[in-house]
């Protein structure tokens, strides 16, 4: 699977952090791609005009969107979380496209920064610690009444307990899994399609046919891929939000 | 090869030049402009909305001036009436008055002229009776005796 094959771009310039050799990686440049693209964006939305353009109208829509992401779910309070979320929401979303994007026609080497489990799971691993330091830093002690639903049986709190602690704590994993498998598998499921069509015309004769199906099918899942691209993104901005709730506003 | 250091660290990079640069910076100064724009739709809003209740105020203000202004005539014409009702009235009394009271004059001047004119005859009547005793019977009758028997007569 060379497209999700990280690998230093330009040799020679990687130098070493806390023992660990750094290289600027096709992943990083992605990275760039993502951010410039995400500043370009939002550039068109800074002309604050009185009767907004289209551009930014759509900059105001996004912001809006994620504000309200943050009110239904934390509600006042997730004012100064909006950063966070509004920076997961759209590096992911950006990303996921810019993976989705035909540049291998134009002969560049297309790359899914988010399809990798380092990446991924450094996010949600950021989203998880704001959940902890926010949680024990308003709540203390009293953050693990979490764990305790109200109107738990007293003999039933020990066990309740454990459970509802391991499902807190597998929170940061199923939200880098989420992202992750949805990337690759999309990716996989395009790459493998792609693979019946180059088969199916070098076999010839009557499996063109299943090239000409397999080509349908590949636009179809790439279309429904746009979408989860924009789900995901999503779903991973609505759960880091949710989770920031529990710690904000202990019930 | 061992990548996580590499894709760790340029990715804290990006998202740190996207969270300090763009969430903390540039958002903020759009979510002004959109609430900027939403103060002043509802300040225009309210604007309208207070013009209205002004216009409405002195439409009701209006009303109720020509109301009172209606009531007033009217009151004062009925109040007009009444004096002229009035004075009519008191001219028509005093005119009433003025008149029995001549009418009383012309009638106590005719009784006192009947009196007279009947204290005249009486005089008249027994000065005749005593001529007439005179004449007739030669007898002189005083003239307080005449005069009483006039009166018997009368």
């Amino acid at each position: 699977m060379h497209q999700f094959e990280v690998q230093p771009i330009i040799e020679g310039l990687g130098f070493n952090l806390f023992g660990q050799e750094i290289n600027f990686t096709n992943s990083a440049l992605w990275m760039f791609v993502v951010l410039i693209t995400i500043y370009l964006f939002m550039r068109g939305g800074m002309k604050r005009e009185l009767v907004p353009g289209r551009w930014q109208l759509m900059v105001e829509g996004v912001i809006g969107f994620v504000d309200n992401i943050i009110d239904t779910s934390i509600g006042p309070n997730g004012k100064k979380y909006t950063p966070w979320v509004f920076t997961l929401f759209m590096f992911i979303l950006f990303a996921n496209w810019w993976g989705m994007m035909p540049v291998g026609i134009a002969g560049i080497h297309p790359f899914t920064v988010t399809s990798q489990f380092t990446v991924t799971g450094l996010l949600a691993a950021i989203s998880f610690s704001i959940v902890l330091i926010v949680g024990f830093w308003k709540h203390g002690f009293k953050f693990f009444s979490l764990f305790i639903p109200h109107g738990t049986p007293l003999p039933m709190i020990p066990l309740i307990f454990m459970v509802e602690l391991l499902s807190f704590m597998v929170r940061p994993f199923s939200l880098a899994l989420r992202l992750f498998v949805a990337m690759i598998a999309g990716h996989i499921l395009v790459k493998v399609f792609a693979n019946f069509v180059i088969q199916s015309i070098d076999a010839g004769g009557a499996s063109l046919l299943v090239a000409g199906l397999s080509i349908v099918f590949i636009a179809f899942v790439s279309a429904l891929e746009l979408l989860v691209c924009a789900i995901q993104a999503y779903v991973f901005a609505l759960l880091t939000s949710l989770y920031i709730n529990d710690a904000e506003n202990l019930h | 090869m061992e990548v996580y250091g590499s894709q760790f660290f340029w990715l804290l990079i990006v998202i740190g030049i996207i969270y300090f640069g763009i969430a903390k910076n540039m958002v903020p100064k759009i979510s002004k402009t959109v609430d900027d724009r939403q103060k002043r739709i509802s300040d225009d809003l309210e604007a309208a909305q207070t013009a209205r209740d002004r216009a409405d105020q002195i439409e009701e203000e209006y009303r109720t001036r020509i109301n009172d202004a209606k009531s007033d005539a009217i009151s004062t014409i009925a109040a007009a009436k009444a004096e002229a009702a009035k004075k009519n009235e008191a001219s028509v009394k005093r005119a009433d008055t003025s008149i029995a009271k001549k009418a009383e004059e012309a009638d106590a001047a005719l009784k006192s002229a009947q009196a007279d004119a009947l204290k005249e005859i009486e005089s008249v009547a027994a000065e005749a009776a005593r001529d007439i005793v005179a004449t007739v019977s030669g007898t002189k009758v005083s003239a307080a005796d005449a005069k009483k028997a006039v009166k018997a007569a009368f």
